[in-house]
């Protein structure tokens, strides 16, 4: 049975193989998010758009972050954490992403129509 | 006038060919619809396996008229004939049949029958959640089956292509290829 497949088949089958799982891992995945939840304290600060590049200043007790939003996605572009956690984090895209400054008491939190997962323990 | 009026056609071998395996075609889809499926979609397509044996032993023409004559006469008997299921059906065999019209020109050392299959099997789920999307449900929602359609496709057409290799394999010394049109 195995001979009956030529070289070009398998080439075939794999490129169809490939083109299957990026339509899994590019249609299935969660929805993508709209908005930005910016908080301070356990406080809601900010509800920020995605569809808006802009910058945003959150005041915490040990001085000010700055989330940035771009190009729909969002990231803590400053903070004055010793750690820098949360700045390390990067861009988030997905609902449900979140970055937590934990000594700053900010959080940055993406929502969307849908979440990707409703909680997250390590 | 009481004279019986009779009509005949004339008919060429190429035709009784072509109606032999449109029969058999037809016999393929109407058995397959028996068969419950988890996904209205989600179907083997055996019939498609004579309409790659076709293409490859008697030509673009002859596959074009035996899948065709398989989609009008398998769902006048499934009743199904005009109704949205015989378009996307259609528009399936449409489509993989232009895929097929181009797909036939690869390199044939290095692309066989599965080749063929595989894209024609991606082609018509193509094809018909195009028409489904455009006529049916105008909704991105349904791009959340593609992945599972996209499956579906790669599976049964790589089965369909080895049952074709395979046939094709085994008629190489019976069944005399690209048969000439004067044989009787």
């Amino acid at each position: 049975m195995l001979q009956l497949i030529k070289t070009g088949d398998w080439l075939i089958l794999f490129a169809g193989m490939i083109f299957t799982a990026w339509l899994f891992a590019t249609l299935w995945q969660g929805h993508a998010a709209d908005k930005a939840v910016v908080r301070s304290g356990g406080k809601v600060v900010a509800e920020l758009s995605l569809s808006e590049n802009r910058s945003f200043l959150a005041r915490g007790p040990l001085g000010t972050s700055r989330i940035e939003i771009r190009n729909r996605r969002a990231r803590v572009a400053e903070d004055p954490s010793p750690r820098q956690y949360c700045v390390k984090q990067g861009w988030l895209s997905q609902a449900g992403e979140a970055a937590l400054c934990l000594p700053n008491q900010i959080s940055l939190e993406l929502t969307g129509a849908k979440k990707l997962y409703d909680s997250l323990s390590y | 006038m009481s004279e019986k009026m009779q009509v005949s056609i004339q008919t060429t071998p190429e035709d009784h060919r072509i109606a032999q395996l449109s029969a058999f075609a037809i016999g393929l889809s109407v058995m397959e619809a028996v068969i419950p499926s988890p996904l209205p979609g989600i179907k083997p397509g055996l019939a498609n396996i004579v309409t790659l044996l076709v293409l490859e032993r008697f030509g673009l023409r002859a596959a074009v008229w035996v899948s065709l004559l398989r989609v009008v006469a398998g769902s006048l008997i499934l009743g199904t004939f005009l109704s949205p299921s015989f378009v996307l059906s259609f528009s399936g065999a449409a489509a993989s049949l232009a895929a097929l019209a181009l797909a036939r020109h690869l390199p044939r050392s290095w692309f066989g029958a599965i080749s063929l299959s595989i894209i024609a099997a991606f082609v018509h789920i193509a094809g018909q959640m195009a028409v489904v999307y455009l006529w049916l449900i105008p909704h991105a929602g349904i791009l959340y089956l593609a992945p599972i359609f996209a499956a579906a496709a790669l599976l049964f057409g790589t089965v369909n292509g080895l049952i074709t290799a395979k046939l094709l394999a085994d008629g190489e010394n019976t069944i005399p290829a690209r048969t000439p049109k004067t044989q009787p």
